[in-house]
């Protein structure tokens, strides 16, 4: 059985109020890091558990940390994104809604390691009744003498704050979240300068996810050698995979770093396999934005290894033949599934969402979600297979903030395996309407 | 991206959600008080029939003591504020991938027809409206829709016609920012 270091008591009744969650150890990080540890040791902590951050881009959260300018007399802040709205990402949502604390008492022991008096959590618009569960755990913490003024008589001060958005993927983007925080539309900054010098109100500020955060408490609980210790290389410690698509059950899983994807595929203790007794057609592993997999990469590497749920096997093979981990938004393709159908979805999506600063995303990803509709609906042209490819690769790395990247990559992923399912698109107009084209084919390759 | 056209009837905040609104402010630093401006424009919103009329941006302007084209720019630009009314309930389907391979296509459709409305359109009697919106963080449970506070998850057919039916009856409670 997989050790469960956020969820373990996420089916306890009452663990979302204050009484029962203390009951079951809670809070215990921020005893022992206020009056047992100098914030740098936290820091050190965090850094040898090898904590990557799990909002997607899975950069080290203690190195992170240790890039935060300290001026004297200027305000540091750390920032919780909860502005989770990734397509196939629900497990933020999931840990604030069950146990709210959690995040609560790692955004303590968090902003106490980074010397901040004043956090805040910025969560989606959407998720607006979390709002209250999130106000209604710091409210019980405040009264329990966990947050304000003197906590444990240990002298550190710490205000915590919730600030809602109205609508808006763009602001998951750490410096988009920054402007909306200030009052203003979420269009990203350039960088330099990076949020760690000049981040909320131009004072140096930290942007972390929820879960990242929330791995905070068993890392300082435990010992970063312990989470360490847990997971396969540079992929330590737990993470939560949201599940979704055709499976038998979708829901929001903590695995260790060290899963098979067929286990987490097909066993009964996740995914419980595909849906209807149909065939696995793709796999999109870590939200909308990483490149999609044909059916015979998922469960193994183009060299035939086992593929692992960590962020180096799911990445292996490059984009070439691999993916990544992302936010972990785990979305199953059965064979039903079209995946021209599919791209132009997630091409609206971005469509939509991007902010409209630079033109290669403002202008490209409209063009190439109109592209793709004509495809899909039976007008397409042989010549706009590769023009969606040409529009990708001028979008990618050409823009402020990597939403950009984040629409390229699903549109060159899904032409670089599908190609045939493309062109059958364009060859057969009319049945393209009526059905779909089923399973692509693996390459044959001499060895 | 919407344009700010419609001027609407004079709105004032109520006392308490303007008390609410000034106790925002204690949250951030001197003269940061606009960092309160999306969950002052999420209760002005809610207090003028679910949209903001330029005379609810302008009032939400002259609390926070910041000019009026800082709200407008910052309202058009998130996906949550209707700049045009809307009806009383508020249907918002996510059509994004996974609830789109788990039938959002088919139940969206099921509802504009029983509905006789289209995308962003309201039925005569003033009681829905439809919006289709992208990933709202329900991939799980899909397909859903969002009606004020509330997710209505695994829909299918039988739910959507006893949701319309309960909201014809007054049962349901859209769900407001301020019953808190």
């Amino acid at each position: 059985m997989a050790r469960k270091l956020l969820l373990e008591h996420a089916h306890v009744e009452g663990i979302n109020t204050y009484d029962v969650y203390r009951k079951h150890g809670g809070y215990r990080s921020v005893e022992k890091a206020l009056k047992t540890m100098t914030p740098d040791e936290v820091v050190e902590e965090v850094k040898k558990s090898g904590l990557r951050g799990r909002g997607g881009a899975g950069f080290p959260t203690g190195m992170k940390w240790s890039f935060l300018a300290k001026p004297e007399g200027v305000p540091r802040y750390l920032v919780c994104n909860a502005d989770e709205s990734e397509p196939g990402t629900f497990k933020d949502r999931y840990l604030m809604e069950k146990i709210p604390h959690l995040l609560v008492e790692g955004m303590i022991t968090s902003s106490y390691a980074l010397g901040a008096n004043t956090s805040y959590i910025y969560i989606r618009g959407e998720y607006s009744w979390i709002l209250f569960v999130l106000e209604k755990a710091i409210a019980e913490a405040y009264n329990a003498g966990w947050l304000g003024k003197n906590i444990l008589g240990t002298g550190y001060n710490l205000d915590l704050y919730v600030n809602i958005g109205g609508g808006a993927y763009i602001c998951g983007e750490e410096t988009a979240l920054l402007e909306s925080l200030e009052g203003k539309r979420g269009n990203p900054r350039i960088k330099p300068p990076f949020p760690a010098v000049k981040g909320l109100w131009a004072s140096p500020t930290v942007v972390n996810n929820v879960e990242t955060i929330a791995a905070v408490v068993p890392i300082v609980n435990d010992g970063g050698d312990e989470y360490a210790k847990i997971g396969i290389g540079k992929s330590t410690g737990t993470k939560l995979i949201s599940a979704s698509g055709n499976i038998n059950k979708p829901g929001v899983y903590e695995i260790e770093l060290n899963v098979p994807v067929e286990e987490f595929l097909y066993s009964d203790e996740y995914c419980g396999g595909i849906k209807n007794g149909k065939k696995l057609k793709a796999c999109v592993p870590g939200g909308s934005s990483v490149p999609i997999l044909p059916h015979y990469l998922v469960c193994k590497t183009a060299a035939g290894e086992q593929r692992l749920m960590t962020y180096e096997s799911l990445a292996d093979g490059g984009f070439a033949t691999g993916s990544m981990l992302g936010s972990g938004g785990f979305i199953v393709y059965d064979e039903d599934q079209c995946i021209v159908r599919n791209t132009w979805n997630f091409s609206r999506f971005y469509a939509h969402e991007s902010c409209g600063q630079c033109s290669p995303c403002r202008e490209g990803t409209s063009w190439m979600e109109k592209v793709l509709h004509r495809m899909e609906h039976g007008q397409g042209k042989m010549s706009d297979i590769d023009l969606l490819s040409d529009v990708a690769k001028k979008i990618e790395g050409n823009t402020i903030c990597p939403l950009g990247d984040a629409a390229a990559w699903p549109v060159s992923a899904a032409i670089r395996h599908f190609r045939e399912e493309f062109e059958w698109h364009v060859n057969e107009p009319k049945l393209c309407m009526e059905r779909n084209y089923g399973l692509v084919k693996e390459p044959v390759t001499t060895v | 991206m919407h344009a700010v056209v419609e001027n609407g009837t004079p709105f004032k905040y109520s006392d308490a959600a303007r008390t609410e609104v000034l106790g925002l402010l204690k949250k951030y630093p001197e003269g940061k008080g606009k960092s309160a401006i999306l969950r002052a424009l999420h209760i002005a919103q809610e207090e003028n029939s679910g949209w903001l009329s330029v005379a609810a941006m302008d009032h939400v302007a002259e609390v926070l003591s910041i000019t009026p084209i800082e709200v407008y720019e910052v309202a058009s630009f998130y996906s949550m504020f209707n700049l045009a009314p809307v009806g009383k309930y508020v249907l918002e389907f996510c059509q994004t991938g996974p609830c789109a391979i788990e039938g959002a296509e088919r139940i969206i459709t099921y509802t504009k027809q029983k509905l006789g409305i289209g995308k962003n359109e309201t039925t005569p009697d003033g009681l829905f409206t439809i919006k289709q919106v992208e990933c709202l963080g329900a991939c799980g449970y899909a397909p859903m829709m969002q009606v004020g506070e509330f997710y209505h998850e695994h829909l299918n057919e039988a739910k959507i016609d006893q949701f319309i039916e309960d909201c014809r009856s007054g049962k349901i409670n859209k769900g407001t920012w301020k019953m808190h």
